[in-house]
């Protein structure tokens, strides 16, 4: 761990909350990554073992659908945390990503920290308490979305 | 009721002729009509407010304004209207050719006031057919840009298709607007965002401390934003919402439009959000 890894990721809001000693055990398991455009993140079904702070560009998550290729579900820029299937059983990546444009990152080691958080329960919690909101806020933006607020009613399917 | 008061509500309760001058098919099945008084105009429109717009022998229904006029070239009494076809009197509008006669009532109801945002960031998200509401406000803006600080505009739509105004989406960004767009459902060769609107706005740069706001779109959606941007810090009393129910008359009579304490075609459709937010998880309201 350095101290530019630190600054670089205590300059995004996404772990403002964490003590200093927290944010260095955290650090402690990351190290900058970058993926050229296009380049695959991880698969569906892969193990999840490592999650990923997005400094610039922006990546997209996707299903492979049979005869439709991979479907878009979702992107997430700057600022954002991608992976959060390392955090629990059965520790597999449950949709695909890819790099949309060049993507500047921050990548963790999952199981690293998922082994701090069992030895220090005070890190755990921290860490749980910045995932869980990522976890239930793309669920609300599914629910939204199943919701398809901007379809006619043509569209939607009612009268 | 004195003579000013009644002439004023016959001038407002009678259709004035309007011809279509030009009509520009932003999606499948939205369009963009101006419109020129045939007649008599009717009073100046501020962004906000919405017209009454009669397809004769069909029916009447409100549209906002969705553009300003153009300045200095004598279009100063022209309206611009979008409107998507879903029931019969829009898909009458909507097949409007140049050169025909609609009805136009109006103005009705709230404006955006777009002037009390002088000196603060602006942030506009628009979703849907929202975005043509709320494109009078970013044109205001842009018209005079240094008077603002920051301005954003963030758009959300269903599929890249179904997005408005799409070459003008470039032309703002040129003329300093950070201008996010993200579609529910992306099709192929789509390289934009994908997702909802509301997760746009962490990622936005402006002040909250100094900023109003604009949103306009499907209620649901226009509450998960406001919850977006109060949890940036936005004082709920410098957002402001746009919502619709069923407006008829345009003058508070009929009730038709009724949402709580307000008629809406009255004191709407534009509604400060700290007004709004109580009335907008009201069951049967």
């Amino acid at each position: 761990m350095t101290d530019d890894l630190l600054s670089r990721v205590a300059r995004l809001p996404f772990f403002a909350e964490l003590t200093p000693a927290h944010l260095g055990q955290l650090c402690a398991a990351g190290q900058p990554v970058s993926y050229p455009a296009g380049e695959r993140i991880f698969a569906e079904g892969g193990a999840a073992d490592r999650f990923w702070l997005i400094e610039a560009g922006s990546a997209a998550l996707d299903l492979r659908v049979p005869g439709r290729g991979d479907q878009v579900i979702e992107t997430l820029t700057e600022g954002s945390v991608l992976g959060w299937s390392w955090l629990h059983a059965p520790y597999r990546w449950q949709f695909g990503a890819v790099a949309r444009d060049r993507l500047d990152t921050i990548e963790f080691d999952g199981g690293s920290v998922r082994e701090r958080c069992d030895a220090d329960p005070a890190f755990g919690y921290a860490m749980l308490r910045l995932f869980t909101p990522v976890i239930t806020e793309r669920l609300h933006a599914t629910r939204l979305r199943l919701l398809d607020l901007y379809a006619t009613p043509a569209q939607a399917g009612t009268p | 009721m004195s003579a000013a008061t009644a002439t004023a509500v016959t001038g407002s309760a009678l259709p004035h002729p309007y011809r279509v001058v030009s009509r520009h098919a932003d999606t499948a099945d939205t369009v963009t009509v101006e419109l020129a008084p045939d007649a008599a105009p009717v009073p100046a429109f501020a962004p906000g407010q919405f017209a009454m717009l009669t397809a004769f022998g069909i029916g009447e229904v409100p549209i906002s304004l969705s553009g300003l006029p153009a300045a200095g070239d004598g279009s100063a009494r022209r309206l611009t209207h979008t409107l998507r076809a879903v029931g019969a009197v829009t898909r009458a509008l909507h097949a409007t050719a140049p050169g025909a006669v609609i009805g136009v009532r109006g103005p009705f109801g709230t404006s955006w006031d777009v002037g009390s945002a002088v000196g603060h960031d602006v942030v506009i998200v628009a979703g849907g057919i929202g975005l043509a509401p709320v494109r009078p406000v970013l044109q205001a803006v842009l018209a005079d840009r240094s008077r603002y600080g920051e301005v954003v505009l963030l758009v959300g739509a269903r599929t890249p298709a179904d997005l408005l105004y799409r070459d003008e989406l470039t032309r703002w960004a040129a003329a300093g607007a950070q201008v996010g767009v993200t579609v529910d459902r992306p099709s192929e060769g789509w390289i934009g965002q994908v997702g909802v609107v509301p997760a746009l706005i962490p990622t936005a740069r402006f002040d909250p401390g100094r900023t109003v706001a604009f949103v306009c779109g499907p209620e649901v959606m226009m509450r998960f934003t406001a919850r977006a941007l109060l949890d940036r810090g936005l004082p709920a009393a410098r957002l402001r919402v746009s919502l619709e129910r069923n407006m008829r008359c345009g003058m508070g009579w009929c009730g038709h439009c009724q949402l709580g304490p307000l008629l809406l075609c009255r004191d709407g459709p534009v509604v400060d959000y700290a007004r709004a937010e109580p009335l907008m998880t009201v069951r049967e309201l």
